[in-house]
Order: C-alpha cells, then structure tokens, then sequence
C-alpha cells in the first residue's frame, strides 16, 4: 500500500517534476476588496506574468493616466469587464514556483454571482476569502465562509488587504481575523489562516512585508506552498464509476474482451480483487488492469483506468463498480443544491439528473428551506428557489443512484439538475446519504 | 494527473455524444491532445474522425506529419479547405492577407455537414485571457457563437452534455495544461513532432517585429528583405501570422530549457492575428473561432 501511495503522489506532479503536487485553489472577495489586484500580484511577483503581457498592462494604464501598472488588467480578460472595472466570470490561472504548481479559480464577488463562486469552490483544495481591512468582516465576507464550508473545502485563507490604508496597525488585523475565527467555527470551518498584507505594495503576498514586522506568520505564497494538499482519496473506498466501455477483439483469448473504463473517484484496486457492480449487485473478480493502455497490477485515485472482470456481467455507462463499504443506492436524496440559474426551481419540478456518469430523471419533491448564507441560518416554507440560492431540498429519481454523502466523498456525493427541455444546467447539489431515505420512513 | 483528466474528458464525450471529432493541425497541442485519445480508448480504435481546417497556407512539413500520423494509426481524417472556399469565391481573401479568421466558416459548415455533437479542441486556458474564462465543454450556438455571459457552470468534473438541435460543443481536453506541461509530456512519453518546433535554418523575413517564412500566402512585399536566420516555431498555424523565434534548441530537453527561460508568451512571440486589439481573440470566439 505505502508503495502505491507514493508512487500515486508523485504522479500528480506534472511529469514528476515537482514535489509538491498540484493544489487548486479560489478566491473570492467583494467588489472593491482588491481582488483581482491581489490575483496579478500573486502571478506578477511569481513571475509568472511574461514580458509581453507586462508590456500590454503597462501600456494600457499609461494611457488611462496611472503612475504604475495596474494588475488588475491581468486578469480582467473581457471586453465588459474592461468596460466596467469588474469581474464576471470564473477564470482559471495557472502559476508554478519552484515548490509546487497551481491552478487557480478567480471567483467574481458580487451577490449575483454566488454560482461562480460555488463552481470554483466545488475543485478547490484551498479558499482565499478577501475582505478590506478598512470594512472587516461584512456580510459578504460570511457568504463565502458559508460556501467554502459547504463545499468542504478543506483550508481557508482569510486575506486582510489594503493593511496600508489603516497604517499597518497590528489591532486592525487582530479584530478582524479574531471575528472571523470566532463565525468561521459557527460555520465548520476548522482550518482558517490570517493573513494580514496589501496587494497594491505588494506586502505579505510574495515578498514578507517590512513595514508589519509584528506578523511572524508565512507569506500567502509560502502558505500556498507549503499547505497539505486536498484529502487522501487512495484511502477511501472504491469508488469507479463507469464512462465507457472499451471492446476489442483478443487474439490471445479468442473473444471480444470488454473493459469498463473511468476515473478512480477514490480508492485502489488490484488483480485479484472482488468488486460489486451497482446498482445491479453482481460481483466478479478483477482480472485485468491498465492505465490508459498500458497493462498493470494495481491502480488507485485518480488514475483514468480500464477494468477486464472474470465474469462475463452486465455492465455499461453509468454503472459503478465498488469495494469496501457499499455506497447507499437511493431514489430519494436529501440534498444542499445550489440553485444556478435565472429560472427558478420549484417543487414538483421535473428535471434530469446528473450523478458520476449516469443521468436520470428525476423529480423535486419538496423544498425544505432556503439558507441565509450570511449566517447558515435555515429559512422554511419556501415554494422555490432563485437564482444563486442555496437552499435543501429532497428529490425522487427514476432509478436508484449509488451515492455517498458529500462529506465523504466530493466526486460521489455530487450532481447536476438538469433542465430536460433545453439542457440548461439548472442546480448543483451535494447530497446528504445519511438521511438520504429517512423522510420516507418516517 | 493532467493526463488522467483529459482522458477522463475523452470518454465522456464518447460516452454521451453519437458523432464527435477532434480538430487536428499536426500542432503541438492537437498532438498531445490525439496522443491522450489513442491512449484513453486503447486498444481499440478512436470512436471519433478527425478534422482539419487546412488555410491553404499551411507550414508543408507540417501537412506531411499530419499525413503521416492519420495513415500510421490508421484514423479518418476529413479537411475543410479554406482554399476551395475563395476558389468558388464564398470567401474573399483580406487585405492583410492572413487567412486564420477565414477558418470559421469552413468549420462551421464541417460541424454541420458531420452533424457533430462535440469537437474537440486543443486550446488552453493559459493561452489567452479570453480563453482562460472558457469552459471544458463549452457550449456554441448554431452560429458557433461563444457567449461568455451566457456559459453553463461547470462544477467539480461533471459536464453537461446536454445541448438542442443545431447547437453544439467545444471540448477542450487540455483546459488546464500549461505550454510547458505540453511540452514536459512530449518528452516524458516521447512523442514525435514536426521537425519546423526545433532549430534549422530558414529564409525569413522581418513584420511587426516577427520573422516570418515567405510564400505562396504573400510574403514578403518589395520593402521586406529575406534573410537566414537559425529559428524554430513555438505554435503552428498559418503561414501568414505564425511567426519564428531565433533558437538554437534542437531537442525536446533544449526546448523545455529554453520556453522555462522565455519572458515572452507564445502567443506574444508568435501570433500577428491576436495582435490585432486588445480583445481579438475574444471576437473571433464569438464569431465562432476556437
């Protein structure tokens, strides 16, 4: 095991060349809170901004009549975020130090745009919440708090920036980063680190800053660097979930062999090993394994891989094979959804659902509450959910789904709702597999 | 990890789309891009054709190496010639004489006529800054309109494949690789490329401060002068706006080196086309480039 564990980290790395790994990470802040500066100063100090895009910014805030350059024209990639100085969308940025590399999901702030921050959150090993040290902690600063937690992301950085515009004073910070700690518990938040810095001068976020020398704490950076990356998925149980089945005509064994292929959701497998196919139950043994083609004796999260079974079983897109503690195979799930788009969601909606690699229909039976994500507090009685609402829910599906709890597991606790008419994708949810049946029961 | 998660990308389209095709220029990225397919499917065969839009002003080593490499994996390769659109005259040839935004509509009508569900594409989101807001699957309009305003969140690996009659997505497989993760899986799994990525002599000439390659396209003009110059080629694309760097790298190793030590982007070093305003690219995925 220690051996496929080891080997498993060195192959996520690009190519082994880094020792570190690969960590994603968000951020997210209110408008105005600097963000997108503290972005382009994070690639700019990394050297990670080249000479031509350097150039390009310069120019640009040359002729706009600002004494420096301003980093925030990084980032800010679209015409009407130009135009209006803000940022719509999640982007993806890629940077690399000498200990580890990063892909990082630059999450838009307003209160419409929750759902963005909801999908760069959904991958991230690591959520860097920004507030202003001039206005501390505001409701927007526990809205992403609120989400983060729900989401299980398993660190979060609280980024106390403009530290220059209140004088560098060590009590500012303490205020803050003490109130946050303090609602951050309320919320599940176990891992909060603070940081105190400015992005405009550049203090605490690459280079540790002068002029604070009362903070003995890391940089972001050497945070970034030097934090546990996500979970352990190899120690999980097996978990694949079955996209395709890859058939070829064996010469050895005079048949057409058939080989479901996926992505490890978490776990290892070996030849030899007994798996449960679901939801129809059969179990066969493994025969075989490659890793995109090449044959092998084990595997394990999250390698993309292909399975030859010893029985000749049914089994297709959708399916899942599993080992260990068995998922729960529902048909009503009691889930957190993040309603996403402008239509609301209703009870007795239908729509469809997408959970791993199987999609079903499906049905909203009932909306339990809308939560208050200032302060996690449930609100019932609602008949619907808006646009960036997050709120619990219970659905009914056509055919029983193999799902785990979100808290133990991001890739199998996860769905869709879909919109069967026009394929909008309508809602993000996150199911609660230890209630999943109970309000049936009861 | 990378790998594993292009691969997982490839079998979902496979797994939800009827008729897909993976856009092939016998560039760098698209090489990568079908060497993950092979891989994702193997031992069997791509479940998918591949496609080429071919500016007529393609790179000649380039068109034999995709040659070569559709006959040696014996796969299905169909072009859309943008040269056979000006000679029935549906498209008219610009001013500037660069083709790449004339591609659009060869590849719209390829999408049509293969009636695809998905195409997938070699693009990375550290390209282009319009390029890192876009989506794995990215949704196209019958116009193959990208509308940044309008994309499906994408949330933890699950894609929608959802999409109405006559739209249809762009899948991106490498989203999340870097040039230098490109160029570090070349190496590792030893892949070959056309000969014009490393250092050989070549007869250029100097235009908006690039080196470009004279020929049929329309270079150089009576106030360029060719000279020869030791360079290689960072990206692939059209003769008329892909331009050489100066280089002495002649292995895959000398050119990881080499990109590691660069303070220029590729795009920066080696596209005219994006230099056109500040959000070219940005317009010309609108219109339905990639």
């Amino acid at each position: 095991m220690s051996t496929g564990v080891a080997e498993a980290a060195d192959q996520t790395g690009s190519a082994g060349r880094l020792s570190g790994g690969l960590l994603r990470l968000a951020t997210c802040g209110s408008v105005d809170d600097g963000k997108s500066t503290l972005v382009g100063r994070l690639l700019y100090d990394t050297k990670s901004v080249l000479a031509d895009q350097a150039a390009a910014i310069e120019e640009v805030s040359r002729r706009r009549g600002q004494d420096g350059p301003d980093l925030a024209l990084l980032t800010d990639g679209l015409r009407a975020e130009r135009e209006q100085g803000i940022t719509i969308d999640v982007a993806y940025r890629y940077f690399a130090t000498p200990a580890r590399r990063f892909i990082l999901a630059d999450t838009p702030g307003h209160v419409q745009y929750t759902r963005n921050m909801v999908t760069g959150a959904s991958t991230a090993d690591l959520a860097v919440i920004l507030v202003d040290a001039r206005n501390g902690v505001v409701a927007q600063t526990m809205r992403h708090g609120a989400i983060a937690a729900l989401l299980r992301v398993p660190h979060v950085v609280l980024a106390v920036n403009k530290m220059d515009t209140v004088g560098y004073q060590e009590s500012t910070f303490t205020a803050i980063a003490d109130e946050f700690a303090g609602r951050a518990r309320e919320l599940g938040i176990t891992d909060v680190t603070a940081i105190p810095m400015s992005a405009l001068t550049g203090d605490n976020v690459v280079e540790p800053s002068t002029r604070m020398d009362w903070y003995d704490g890391d940089t972001l950076l050497s945070h970034l660097e030097n934090v546990p990356v996500g979970g352990d998925p190899v120690s999980k149980p097996l978990r694949l979930p079955v996209q395709y089945v890859i058939r070829h005509p064996s010469q050895q064994r005079q048949v057409v062999e058939r080989w479901p292929a996926g992505q490890l959701a978490s776990g290892m497998l070996r030849v030899g090993d007994t798996v449960v196919v679901q939801p129809s139950g059969a179990t066969s043994t493994v025969a075989g394994l490659s890793v995109l083609g090449k044959e092998t004796d084990s595997v394990w999260a999250p390698q993309s891989v292909a399975v030859r079974l010893a029985d000749e079983i049914d089994i297709s897109r959708g399916d899942m094979l599993t080992a260990g503690p068995a998922p729960q195979m529902l048909r009503h799930i009691t889930a957190t959804v993040c309603h996403l788009h402008d239509r609301p969601l209703r009870a007795r909606q239908r729509v469809l659902l997408k959970h791993t690699t199987r999609t079903v229909p499906a049905m909203v039976d009932r909306i339990d509450y809308r939560m208050d994500v200032t302060d996690a507090r449930r609100l019932p009685g609602q008949d619907g959910l808006g646009a960036n609402d997050i709120g619990g829910v219970q659905i009914r599906t056509a055919e029983p789904l193999a799902v785990d709890d979100y808290l133990e597991n991001r890739r199998t606790g996860s769905f869709l709702l879909i919109d069967p008419q026009d394929g909008a994708t309508l809602a993000a949810g996150m199911a609660d597999a230890r209630t999943g049946d109970q309000h049936l029961r009861q | 990890m990378l790998e594993a998660e292009a691969a997982h990308i490839f079998r979902e389209v496979a797994g939800e789309f009827d008729r897909s095709t993976l856009l092939f220029s016998g560039g760098k990225d698209s090489i990568v891009m079908l060497h993950v397919a092979l891989k994702a499917f193997a031992p069997a065969p791509l479940p998918f054709s591949l496609l080429h839009v071919d500016t007529g002003h393609n790179f000649p080593e380039v068109i034999a190496y995709r040659d070569r490499v559709v006959e040696k994996h014996g796969l299905r390769l169909d072009v859309a010639s943008v040269q056979s659109y000006i000679d029935d005259g549906t498209l008219r040839e610009r001013p500037d004489g660069t083709r790449n935004p004339l591609q659009t509509i060869p590849l719209l009508d390829a999408v049509r006529d293969g009636r695809f569900g998905a195409v997938f594409g070699g693009g990375r989101r550290d390209e282009e800054k319009a390029r890192a807001k876009e989506r794995v699957f990215s949704l196209r309009d019958e116009f193959g309109a990208w509308e940044p305003r309008r994309q499906r969140p994408e949330l933890w690996q699950l894609y929608n494949g959802h999409h109405q009659p006559g739209e249809h997505f762009r899948v991106f497989p490498l989203s999340n690789w870097t040039e230098l993760d490109v160029w570090q899986y070349i190496e590792h799994e030893g892949i070959e490329l056309p000969e014009i990525y490393f250092a050989h002599w070549r007869k250029v000439f100097r235009r908006d401060g690039m080196w470009l390659a004279p020929g049929d396209w329309g270079g150089p003009r009576d106030d360029e002068s060719v000279c020869e110059r030791r360079v290689r080629y960072r990206t692939v694309g059209d003769m008329s706006c892909t331009g050489a760097v100066d280089s002495s790298a002649s292995t895959v190793e000398e050119v990881i080196a080499e990109i590691a030590a660069s303070r220029v982007t590729e795009r920066g070093a080696s596209r005219a086309d994006d230099r056109l305003s500040e959000a070219a690219m940005e317009d010309r995925k609108r219109e339905g480039y990639f």
